[in-house]
């Protein structure tokens, strides 16, 4: 079903090998958003393809046409140099394609090889299913128990049971969308072995990331997209980590550097021996966690996910109280017993990780979420009455101090970009200058452009005499923007190290516990 | 396999459209059992949508119907909208009335301008009374409010039961279960603006229950209280995050609609009673659900919604009074209307896509 014959710009480039998928032109469009536009692509069996671009660049919506799941507004696919449409997902796996998503769709209380089941054909009992588990996962060297309950996989774990659920359909194209997101360093490097081992024996993998270090680490030739157009199809091994990402946003990047702790500053934060119950079999406790905050320090709290961050997120907003006093301070006042609105009167911003749902209502106006963590503040609420149009401006103002993009006027949470979303509700608490920050996750699935500006702000924040406290999975970021940085693992957070003493080794080691072990297992 | 997704943006001609394309329809089906079962469909629809607003004081009379169930729906729009089931209203209007019936009949002597309020203060109170019980349960033990407010609906009907024909019986009453009659300080008069009965039975509670409605309106859309009700109804943990607190936004929209309800309960005794009887309520605390969701749980919404259903309940009556229709015919006929106008809103908000083949791997 071509619309209409192209003249094939591919055939100069590859004329030996046909390229196992092929796009040409595709268009895609939301309403007056334009997603994709004219996207050319092409890959070849055997061959790691990165996917680079920022958040709303148009990453997702290709990968979505590809594997079915939209349907082009114009432009063809080949497969094998077949012209064809891809109805939906299932056609797509009947093709060979499969698709590792950035959030997995496991069912916690199911075992490895029940989850599988489910997304196979009907017919194969569990003993022979399990059996072609284990053999595949030997075959790649892929480590998964078949028995296991999901529950007590790690993340990275869980990720390869995503990736064998793949497998077993036999794709010829893996297409991999942010999966070290997830991930420790080790468990990424193990990933990429795997990924390397697929490419060997014949297989296209489709690598979409905007994690520069890896995408050259990994990649011969990467694909780079800005505001849905491709900009070009690059050499990776030719470019450095810089070059990359100003093909990706199209301005210089501003590098942050290390951060240098500033002189003996006053205490504004601090938490003392914080405990916390564990409250179910998929919390953890926090143990006897410390943190002391200076004006104008950044205090980086690094570990993989599921060590505690979302207990002690809880408990530094005041969503969770703990049963004493004298445990949690801002220049000493006892803010144990407040919860989040009197935490913020005190004058503390809060960014947690999950946007939608937690930091912002989704199906709510911007505006809406700015009185979210502004109605206990001056001039949003007179008498119990919302001052509307003071809210509304108050709205437009963070867009326009934090760059966010917005597609009409007061728009819907829901309708703006990861990345866009990001910087509102990170300049929602910056704009107040609150004296002390904490952020949790601050440039989680956002783009470079995005981040760059989330941490500089931050930066200035310190600058300006607050207190920082990040909680983040991303090393790198915790490097950059850090003054000190202290290891949560397992509910107890390590006592903090000064920037200048880090290393990559150590805080690895600390993340993985008490600084022996490989750190691999979570 | 069919799915739904939200639609992103609805024009507004849309959203005026759909009820009108809604009640159309309905009127083809009516129309169609109307004659398969041999009435006269024009004559059926006449009698149905016409007759019983043909005149000034029917239009009264109409207004006059819809009345509890605004009030009641205005309340009920506040716990839907926080995510909280309250399907007990019909228990809470009861116990309105019993409240506020205990202050009629204790003090049949006080002056209007004392036993209106006190009333008034009575009934809701009596209305948050039974409603707390359910929301307390729930806070506390985290119970079921669907289940806790719909069972004590039905121990609110058999108390009042068992008021009216016992210790509250009027002993002149010749055995029948009925409380004295309210002194005329405890009755709500009709509104005589052209004059006595041209408006019918319109009385000072439907003034009442559309100023209500604005305030439900106004506090929802522009007070902090009605945002703590959306944010923890759309989001409850980005709700916590702002600082509410869940357990009283629970007890808050509970209480809100008890009282209402409860000041239904006494606006319906005290207008077109004027004593208590074993059924003070026909049914209006449940009638009041299906007019919160026709209103999109928009207070302005509820004022338009209680008029359309109220209008389908007279023209039932009146289709069976004049036609001889069944009363299961009518029902019918107002459970299509009802329908139509749900499905209408579905299709308005959500984009219906059907795929030939099952899905059998889970998409995010």
């Amino acid at each position: 079903m071509p619309a209409k014959k192209q003249t094939s710009k591919s055939s100069k480039q590859n004329a030996s090998q046909t390229p196992l998928l092929e796009a040409i032109d595709v268009c895609k469009s939301f309403g007056d958003f334009t997603a994709n536009q004219d996207v050319c692509f092409k890959i070849n069996s055997g061959e790691i393809r990165a996917l680079l671009g920022e958040n709303g660049a148009g990453k997702s919506t290709f990968v979505k046409i590809i594997y079915g799941l939209l349907q082009p507004d114009r432009g063809v696919l080949r497969w094998n140099g077949q012209p064809l449409s891809i109805r939906g997902p299932q056609q797509a796996r009947d093709l060979g394609i499969g698709m590792v998503f950035q959030h997995f769709s496991l069912f916690d209380a199911l075992t490895v090889a029940e989850n599988i089941q489910l997304a196979m054909p009907p017919g194969e009992s569990i003993a022979d299913l399990s059996e072609r588990i284990a053999r595949i996962s030997k075959e790649y060297g892929i480590g998964v128990d078949p028995e296991a309950r999901v529950h007590n996989l790690s993340v990275g774990q869980q990720q390869r049971v995503e990736i064998i659920r793949c497998l077993l359909l036999d794709p010829k194209l893996l297409i991999m969308d942010e999966p070290t997101s997830v991930l420790t360093p080790q468990e990424t490097e193990q990933l990429f072995t795997v990924l390397r081992r697929f490419a060997q024996n014949g297989m296209a993998v489709l690598f979409i990331s905007h994690k520069l270090d890896e995408i050259r680490a990994l990649t011969t030739a990467a694909t780079v997209l800005r505001r849905g157009q491709v900009v070009g199809t690059v050499d990776t091994a030719g470019k450095t980590s810089r070059e990359l990402a100003e093909m990706m946003i199209g301005v210089k990047v501003k590098d942050v550097a290390r951060q240098t702790a500033p002189a003996r500053a006053k205490l504004l934060f601090s938490v003392t021996g914080l405990n916390r119950p564990r409250e179910s079999a998929f919390s953890v406790a926090l143990r006897d966690v410390s943190i002391e905050a200076f004006a104008g320090e950044v205090f980086g709290i690094a570990g993989i996910a599921g060590n505690g961050q979302d207990e002690l997120m809880e408990a530094l907003i005041g969503e969770w109280r703990p049963g004493g006093r004298n445990i949690i301070h801002l220049d000493g006042a006892d803010l144990s017993q407040e919860g989040p609105s009197g935490r913020r009167i005190a004058g503390i911003g809060f960014v947690p990780e999950e946007r939608n749902g937690h930091a912002a209502v989704p199906s709510m106006s911007l505006s809406d979420n700015a009185l979210l963590t502004g109605h206990a503040l001056n001039g949003t609420v007179r008498a119990g009455i919302l001052n509307l149009g003071g809210i509304r401006d108050r709205a437009a103002a963070i867009a326009e101090a934090f760059d966010v993009r917005l597609p009409g006027v007061n728009p819907l949470a829901s309708s703006l970009s990861g990345g866009n979303l990001q910087k509102f509700v990170v300049g929602r608490e910056i704009i107040k200058t609150p004296r002390v920050l904490i952020v949790s996750q601050p440039t989680w699935g956002v783009d470079v452009g995005a981040a760059v500006f989330i941490r500089k702000a931050m930066l200035d924040l310190a600058k300006q005499g607050s207190a920082v406290v990040v909680i983040s999975q991303d090393l790198e970021e915790i490097f950059a923007i850090s003054h000190k940085v202290a290891v949560l693992h397992d509910g107890i957070l390590s006592p903090a190290i000064p920037a200048k003493d880090l290393t990559a080794e150590k805080v690895g080691l600390l993340m993985g516990g008490s600084g022996h072990g490989d750190g691999a297992t979570a | 396999m069919i799915s739904m997704t939200p639609r992103k943006d609805i024009p507004l001609i849309r959203t005026i459209a759909t009820p009108a394309v809604a009640i159309l329809l309905t009127l083809i089906i009516g129309a169609s059992i109307f004659a398969i079962l041999g009435f006269s469909p024009t004559g059926a629809l006449y009698e149905f949508f016409v007759a019983p607003v043909s005149r000034l004081d029917q239009i009264g009379d109409l207004f006059v119907k819809a009345c509890p169930l605004i009030i009641t729906a205005t309340g009920l729009v506040f716990c839907y909208r926080a995510n909280v089931w309250n399907i007990g209203a019909e228990g809470q209007l009861i116990f309105g009335a019993i409240f506020s019936g205990w202050v009629a009949l204790n003090f049949p002597d006080l002056p209007m301008m004392v036993m209106m309020p006190a009333m008034i203060l009575a009934s809701i109170a009596g209305g948050i009374f039974w409603a707390l019980i359910p929301a307390l349960l729930k806070v506390r033990f985290n119970t079921n409010e669907i289940l806790v407010s719909l069972m004590l609906t039905y121990v609110a009907t058999l108390f009042i039961d068992w008021l009216v024909r016992g210790p509250w019986r009027d002993p002149m009453s010749f055995g029948f279960p009925l409380t004295k009659m309210y002194s005329d300080a405890a009755l709500i008069h009709r509104v005589d603006l052209f004059g006595a009965g041209m408006l019918g039975q319109l009385h000072w509670g439907v003034v009442g229950a559309l100023i209500l409605a604005l305030i439900g309106a106004f506090v929802l859309s522009r007070t902090i209280l009605g945002f703590q009700v959306k944010v923890m109804g759309d989001a409850p943990r980005a709700g916590r995050f702002a600082g509410f607190n869940p357990g009283l936004v629970t007890i808050g929209v509970m209480a809100l609609a008890g009282g209402a309800a409860g000041l239904a309960g006494m606006v319906e005794v005290s207008a077109s009673m004027g004593q208590l009887q074993p059924n003070v309520s026909f049914g209006y605390g449940f009638t009041a659900i299906i007019v919160a969701f026709l209103a999109r749980l928009n207070p302005i919404g509820v004022i338009f919604a209680g008029l359309v259903v109220a209008l389908a309940e007279l023209g039932g009556d009146n289709a069976q009074m004049v036609l001889g229709m069944p009363k299961v015919v009518t029902g019918v006929f107002k459970g299509v209307l009802l329908f139509m106008l749900l499905a209408g809103e579905t299709f308005n908000r959500y984009h219906i896509t059907w795929h030939g083949r099952r899905a059998s791997q889970p998409e995010p």
